[in-house]
């Protein structure tokens, strides 16, 4: 292997002695580029925003922002970064700089560079590029308190396209860098699956992929593992197939590339992933991660729930395929063995024609679920043929609500059977009191979900 | 018109100019405190030992175990403070507590090499606690008369015979949360010695004398010893008034006692968990109106939660006193007001000062007595404006009293009120899931320091010869655009390009003895000093002016003049006149002026869910004549969202279970405590300046601009309430929880308390 090395605002910087638990936010700062700063640690103000270049979907290589203070240095080895200062100097701004500066989006400036990063990313993107529209999406993860956001909104809706020539825009034309092998105390990037498999039987060695809840466990609760193994790149793990009767997806496809490259062949989870934290959240985060972490309160589970998903697990031994209802056994606790990984989420196909996503939560964007429900109804003649049920934040799991199924299926779809089966939805679980909510309005809000999706899709 | 105020022309001020960091800021340029730590060699960083106790006596201490972990430098207890052990000015909060008086205090703190190193290091502390009883909420301190400091009285008329005119009297009581800073940037410290033993501290600090007054004490300095330096901050919002100075004062300890370098920067759990934050209120009032609906009588008790010590908790009270009217004339009038002592967090300055708080209870009383009198909200709240030639119950003319019907008359006309509302009830009408609400409030907010002390400030303007200009003055930048105000007044007072006059960081060894940037004063008071500096240099200019010719270049003059041995620095002082304020009585002059601002708001509210969007919102705010529109818009819109924040999002959590955790701040993190993103952002958002508004006897004729616009976000409180109205029946009064989760909406639409 040779040494550890990332190229940063396109000078080669040395990674030796970055490694666990130095973030590539601490690291880029000691490298003397202050430009992203620590706002939270978490994830959950994008002051830390930085540009990576990513496997992209529209174009070879996108410019993708990401958190660096939930990353591991160690992980931009190999890796093509910029910062805001790379992006331009105040005697020569950035186009996405230009327009922050002279309409007012910076007050303070402390969330500025994150917020120009964040705006880059989108700027740079295909997609908009070819269609003109700035997605405001791409600005979720990133908090200001000064301006109350409007000459932000602003000056990302002023964007026009890259000049001709623009190096970072060529940038995207080209193939990403690869995912070199890594070794550094603490970290290990494998070459290949089997690598990974063997590594993470070992003890104290744990699965790595976007680093959005491993980061935060790090940073908020010195967690300090012994080994992370990194497995975002592994080919084997990043596979997307929609079949005849089955769609496959690759547990190591960060919650981005799974909207965009399913691109609505799954409507319950184009619903469901705008509502999963922010853009840069899901840019690192996978759909691996977020059911490997088996939160009850991930936003995931309660849609794959719904969908009847099941994971694809595999080991040194080989693979096996488990119902998503039969994969969480306790509070953060599922069937998976040491040094099992999750490969792939399986989900049959045809899918229920009616679904729908509801979060409640405090903000609308980038906030963690109070309770989230997931439905995926069939609705045949007026009765009700199929249904599926997803529930999260009620209880120690993400739970099916089969009562409630029971209380659909077969039924006519009238005002009648929704309130009675909504009753039965109220008092699915155990839901608690807590700073989110509490567990009286987690209740309450189960049933009128029922109701609110009949009020929707209406009476047939 | 004053001197002070009259405006040149051409003017640089009113122009509209980006902020002048803006390029810095965009390219990540702009440097703040803990990133000249991270250029600075050789630092030590420090991580506080956080008590696991609300309220607990220290029995032991023991840091020997610190010193086994690896780069471990030292720990810092309150043995080795050579001064005074407090962090304040009152000598009720020592640096290093032997009472722990809320859960996360810090009983000592360890340096180490990294970190990573302080933060095992000061695990390894061995602390030893004997828990005591903890009160933790206002009612819990009012139950058991717990209260720190004064308890004011504010008087006007008699209320009985107010009440006695009265035909309709209600009363009620509200319980209202406070709200975190959020200032994107943690509190942070960097403090070094040089060789003289001279202590210079880089500091995140919007009251940099204080800050030095602090640390200087708590070495056992004097104030010349001791210089405080803030370069910008991100954000402060008041958190960095009075907070910052115990940090500050750790950088400084430990950096004497090690002879290096050391950082103090809290994380954001740190920072939540430790300093302190908007007061929550409780208030139970009783109100008389006529058949009318005109106010003719109120009497209220507001208890704040100051927390664990007094801080900033008197001034706030007596700004929430003052403003417990807002924009309403009430002839008989007697409010108490006292600061609850609880086991948290020591409450502090937050925009608005007391004011919002004051504010929030007559906006409550107006919103939910309205259907209860028969009267429509926007008819009752403009039915009760002041008028010229009334004052406020402490004796203050409401000069300009015109402005707010104006304000509101723009308001009303420019946002289609009359034909929205109309629409609305059709809509709602139709609509059994989704009710949507339009409220209109208005604002008038007093400039100044109640402490009239406070209102002086000093700068110092240098001229080089070769015709540049370099200012310093004593107000400190945190995004607000104080900065680019102070550019453009020395530009427009000395009649040159902005791009000829720059601008120096705060220091305390340049301008000394300065207030706190703060009450929304900074470009007032500071603006004033720049002007009286720039002004002296011209007046000494004249002769050589006269000498040169008319023609004459600026460079030509001030060459010349250096020539002729004529001084071309000067520092410059302002007091604002005409203040008056009796603390004891609550009588008295103590503001300028007043700002003026209106709001009307749309929102849209979701049955089942309770969760609503905010549709549109329409602003006429009275800024006076505008140093830098582009400023004051960005200070209008920003205080509305994060007053919007306070009033409906902002949800602080404490542990109030008798389990281990009481006490704990259960919303310590981003992830728990959420405040506005982009989705809470009005769909349409208009804001106007009001015009014909030129202040006279303020800089330029400009008016101040920090605090008032976030008490303009009462309106979607109240547009709130007008929604949950109408999925209840008519004429039934809506109590609305603060702040107004989805939650609170969606158990206020179902006829609870909310």
């Amino acid at each position: 292997m040779d040494l550890p090395q990332a190229t940063v605002n396109g000078e080669t910087r040395s990674l030796s002695g970055a490694a666990p638990p130095t973030t590539a936010l601490d690291w880029l700062r000691g490298l003397g580029l202050t430009g992203a700063k620590e706002g939270c640690a978490e994830g959950e103000c994008g002051a830390c925003s930085v540009l990576l270049a990513r496997p992209g979907v529209d174009s070879p290589t996108e410019w993708t922002a990401v958190n660096a203070c939930l990353l591991p240095a160690a992980a931009l080895s190999g890796q093509e970064v910029v910062t805001a200062e790379g992006l331009g100097d105040p005697d020569a701004l950035h186009p996405v700089q230009q327009e922050m500066a002279q309409r007012g989006g910076s007050q303070c400036g402390y969330c500025t560079p994150g917020f120009v990063c964040s705006m880059a990313a989108e700027y740079y993107r295909a997609g908009r590029c070819a269609d003109g529209e700035f997605d405001l999406h791409a600005l979720s993860g990133n908090l200001c308190r000064c301006t109350g956001y409007r000459p932000i909104v602003e000056a990302a809706q002023a964007l026009g396209a890259p000049p001709a020539g623009d190096h970072l825009s060529l940038r995207t034309t080209a193939p990403p860098p690869s995912a070199t092998a890594t070794r550094l105390p603490g970290y290990l990037r494998p070459a290949d699956l089997a690598e990974a498999l063997a590594a993470l039987a070992e003890p104290g060695a744990v699965p790595l992929a976007g680093s959005t809840d491993l980061g935060v466990e790090a940073n908020l609760r010195g967690s300090r593992p012994e080994l992370l193994v990194a497995i975002d790149h592994l080919d084997e793990l990043r596979t997307l197939s929609i079949g005849s009767d089955v769609i496959e997806v690759g547990a190591a496809l960060s919650l981005t590339e799974i909207e965009r490259r399913l691109a609505g062949a799954v409507p319950l989870l184009e619903d469901a992933l705008p509502q999963f934290a922010s853009r840069l959240i899901r840019n690192g985060a996978t759909i691996g991660g977020n059911l490997g972490t088996a939160s009850p309160i991930g936003d995931l589970p309660p849609a794959l729930l719904a969908l009847d998903a099941s994971v694809v697990l595999v080991s040194a031994a080989g693979e096996r395929t488990v119902p998503l209802v039969d994969y969480f056994t306790g509070y953060r606790e599922t069937v998976l063995a040491e040094g099992e990984l999750i490969a792939r989420v399986r989900i049959p196909l045809p899918l229920a024609p009616v679904t729908a996503f509801h979060k409640i939560a405090k903000r609308r964007f980038d906030d963690i679920s109070s309770v989230a429900v997931a439905f995926a109804l069939e609705i045949t003649d007026g009765v009700v043929a199929r249904a599926g049920i997803g529930l999260g934040g009620v209880a120690a799991t993400p739970i099916r609500a089969t009562a409630a199924e029971a209380a659909l299926v077969g039924q006519p779809w009238t005002a009648e059977v929704v309130a009675a089966a909504a009753e039965v939805l109220a008092s699915t679980g155990t839901p608690i009191d807590d700073h989110r909510a509490s567990a009286d309005y987690r209740r309450a809000t189960l049933g009128t979900s029922l109701e609110k999706l009949f009020a929707e899709v209406g009476a047939s | 018109m004053s001197r002070l105020s009259e405006r040149p022309v051409p003017a640089d001020v009113g122009v509209a100019r980006p902020h002048e960091s803006a390029g810095l800021h965009v390219t990540g340029r702009a440097l703040y405190t803990d990133d000249v730590a991270a250029r600075t060699p050789g630092v030590l960083h420090a991580h506080p030992v956080c008590a696991p106790h609300a309220h607990a006596l220290v029995t032991r201490l023991d840091p020997k175990p610190a010193y086994d972990v690896d780069g471990v430098v030292r720990v810092l207890t309150a043995d080795d403070v050579p001064g005074v052990n407090d962090a304040g000015t009152k000598h009720d909060e020592p640096l290093f507590p032997g009472e722990v008086m809320f859960h996360g205090h810090a009983v000592a703190w360890v340096l180490g090499e990294t970190l990573e190193a302080a933060r095992i290091g000061a695990a390894a502390v061995e602390v030893d606690y004997e828990p005591l009883p903890a009160i933790l909420t206002v009612v819990e301190a009012i139950e058991q008369e717990s209260f720190q400091g004064a308890q004011p009285r504010m008087e006007r008329g008699d209320v009985a015979t107010g009440f006695a005119a009265a035909t309709h009297a209600f009363e009620g009581e509200i319980d209202f949360a406070g709200q975190e800073h959020f200032y994107l940037e943690t509190h942070a410290s960097l403090a070094h010695i040089d060789d003289d033993g001279q202590v210079f501290v880089q500091c995140s600090t919007q009251h940099p004398t204080e800050t030095q007054d602090i640390v200087a004490h708590v070495l056992g300095l004097a104030s010349h010893q001791v210089t405080v330096q803030c370069l910008r901050m991100g954000g402060g919002f008041g958190g960095k008034e009075m907070q910052p100075h115990g940090f500050a004062a750790v950088a400084a300890l430990g950096a004497r006692l090690t002879g290096r370098p050391v950082r103090v920067r809290l994380t954001r759990q740190q920072d939540m968990t430790m300093s302190g934050k908007r007061h929550g209120f409780h208030a139970t009032w009783r109100v008389g109106f006529d058949d009318d609906g005109l106010l003719q009588a109120l009497e209220a008790t507001l208890t704040s939660d100051g927390g664990w010590s007094l801080d900033l908790s008197e001034p706030v009270l007596s700004r929430a006193l003052c403003h417990i009217d807002n924009a309403y004339w009430i002839p008989h009038f007697r409010v108490d007001g006292r600061v609850a002592r609880t086991h948290k967090t020591s409450q502090t300055a937050f925009r608005g000062f007391g004011g919002p708080q004051g504010m929030l209870v007559i906006e409550d009383v107006l919103g939910r007595c309205a259907p209860l009198l028969g009267i429509d909200p926007v008819e009752l709240r403009r039915r009760n404006f002041y008028v010229e030639g009334q004052a406020t119950p402490y004796g203050q003319p409401v000069r300009h009293a015109e402005r707010l019907t104006r304000a509101w008359d723009q308001v009303v006309t420019t946002g289609d009120v009359v034909e929205r509302r109309a629409e609305i009830a059709l809509a709602n009408a139709a609509d059994p899931d989704r009710k949507r609400g339009l409220a209109i409030t208005p604002v008038k907010f007093g400039i100044s320091f109640n402490f009239t002390s406070f209102n002086q400030a000093g700068a110092l303007v240098h001229v080089y010869k070769d015709g540049s200009v370099l200012i310093n003055h004593g107000g400190t930048e945190m995004g607000q655009g104080l900065h680019t105000k102070m550019l453009q007044v020395a530009a427009t007072a000395l009649g040159l390009p902005i791009e000829r006059v720059r601008l120096a960081p705060t220091r305390t060894d340049k301008v000394p003895n300065t207030s706190a940037t703060a009450a929304s004063s900074g470009a007032d008071l500071n603006g004033a000093a720049v002007k009286d500096a720039c002004d002296q240099i011209l007046a000494r200019l004249l002769p050589v002016r006269e000498q040169l010719g008319p023609t004459a270049m600026w460079d030509d003059v001030v060459r010349t003049a250096y020539f002729d041995r004529i001084q071309l620095w000067a520092a410059g002082f302002y007091k604002t006149e005409g203040l008056f304020w009796d603390g004891r009585a609550m009588r008295g002059e103590p503001f300028k002026y007043f700002a003026y601002g209106v709001a009307a708001a749309e929102v849209s509210v979701d049955r089942f869910t309770g969760a609503y969007e905010v549709d549109r919102v329409d602003i006429v705010h009275d800024v006076g004549d505008s140093l830098s529109p582009l400023v004051d818009i960005g200070q209008i819109e920003g205080g509305f969202l994060q007053g919007v924040g306070w009033l409906t999002l902002e949800d602080l959590r404490w542990d109030t279970s008798d389990g281990p955790g009481r006490g704990r701040l259960a919303t310590q993190a981003a992830s728990t405590y959420k405040l506005p993103s982009l989705s809470e952002m009005p769909a349409d958002l208009r804001v106007a300046l009001l015009e014909r508004a030129t202040e006279d006897g303020a800089v330029y004729g400009s008016k101040a601009v920090g605090e008032p616009p976030l008490m303009l976000a009462f309106a979607v409180r109240e547009a709130l309430r007008d929604a949950v109205a109408a999925f209840r029946p008519a004429g039934e009064s809506v109590e609305l929880a603060s702040p107004a989760t989805p939650e609170a909406v969606f158990w206020a639409i179902r006829g609870g308390r909310g």
